[in-house]
């Protein structure tokens, strides 16, 4: 005889349950964590490697980089002296907690003020995964077109930070950054919005200086906590 | 593809409460998927197909209901349905709103023998 068997339960709850344990893990190192999403070639990596230059002597940063395969961005980071961990996702589409989790194994949290995880290029997958981040921050470039908020809502939804790139490109590409703007704050009224280029460097001052605040705050939060 | 994924923790879950309830044979599974979900179930039902073969919820269906997204509105506690991707309140213009649904990812129940 068949029975019904009501459940009620949340069927990414494994990955959210450790995710949670993840972030008892950087808030006792007092870390501040990012998780940098983007569509393929939106320039995470070299993203990272200018804010890994400019802040390197007062900021103590490390990264998880995510990729279905290869090291090749791995070894771009790594080459600018701070702590690298490659994850490959063997052909998934993003990065989920117990992958952070066995990555942590690699990383000396302790000596760290920020760590970037830099998810698998997809605008799609990762949205639906925590990893035990403080933030999403997503990074969109023009030449991807000013549709993308229409295209991909959960991302620009889930995301505290939105970084337009590559604004260098506007005067040859077909994208209207304000259009960009109004769609993403129509799905998300307390996004902050930045626009960048990491090719002439303008608009990464802000950047910077968002992470620098967000990385001081973590510490005056670590250090209250103990007390 | 991170249906994949997400029909392996659904799997589990049906594996291990479906043993914990006695049951040998789960024939279906009612789903709930918010709407704002990036979850196909077009795909979510063949991972989930693959990944159960040799299970005890091999062959189940797989009932999904789609949950519209709702919003509610922090500064006129106005209730509303969210279309064209406009998260603002209709009555106020406040763009201060909280999800009330459109999120879910959840296993409601199954049917077994
Ligand atoms: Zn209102």
């Amino acid at each position: 005889m068949a029975v019904k068997v009501p459940v009620v339960r949340n069927i990414l709850e494994a990955n959210e349950q450790l995710a949670q344990e993840n972030s008892r893990l950087f808030r006792q190192a007092g870390l501040f964590v990012v998780n940098l999403m983007s569509g393929p070639g939106a320039g995470k990596t070299s993203l990272l490697e200018h804010t890994i230059e400019t802040l390197k002597d007062e900021i103590r940063i490390g990264v998880v980089e995510g990729d279905i395969q290869s090291s090749y961005d791995a070894e771009r980071i790594s080459q600018r002296g701070v702590q690298v961990v490659q994850l490959n996702t063997g052909g998934a589409c993003h990065l989920d907690s117990s992958m952070i989790k066995s990555a942590l194994n690699a990383l000396q949290l302790a000596e760290l003020d920020l760590l970037v995880i830099e998810n698998v290029g997809n605008l799609v997958c990762p949205a639906e995964f925590k990893v035990g981040e403080d933030v999403k921050v997503m990074l969109l470039s023009v030449p991807e077109g000013d549709d993308k908020p229409l295209k991909y809502p959960l991302m620009f939804q889930e995301a505290s930070v939105l970084l337009i790139n590559k604004i260098d490109l506007l005067p040859y590409v077909d994208c209207d950054v304000s259009k960009i703007r109004q769609r993403a704050l129509q799905l998300n009224s307390s996004l902050e919005i930045l626009e960048i280029s990491c090719r002439t460097g303008e608009g990464l001052s802000g950047w910077y200086n968002w992470l620098r605040s967000q990385v001081s705050n973590r510490k005056t939060d670590a250090t209250g906590a103990e007390i | 593809m991170h249906e994949m994924a997400i029909a392996q923790n659904l799997l589990d879950i049906v594996i291990q409460e479906g043993s914990a309830h006695g049951v040998s044979r789960v024939l279906s599974l009612s789903l709930k998927v918010g709407e704002l979900s990036t979850v196909v179930p077009e795909s979510l039902i063949f991972c989930f197909e693959l990944l159960s073969k040799g299970t005890l919820a091999e062959g189940a269906r797989l009932d999904i209901e789609k949950v519209p997204t709702i919003c509610r509105c922090r500064e006129c506690d106005h209730e509303f349905s969210v279309t064209d991707l406009l998260f603002s309140c209709p009555k106020c213009g406040s763009g201060k709103v909280e999800l009330q649904s459109g999120r879910e990812l959840t296993l409601e129940s199954f049917e077994g023998e």
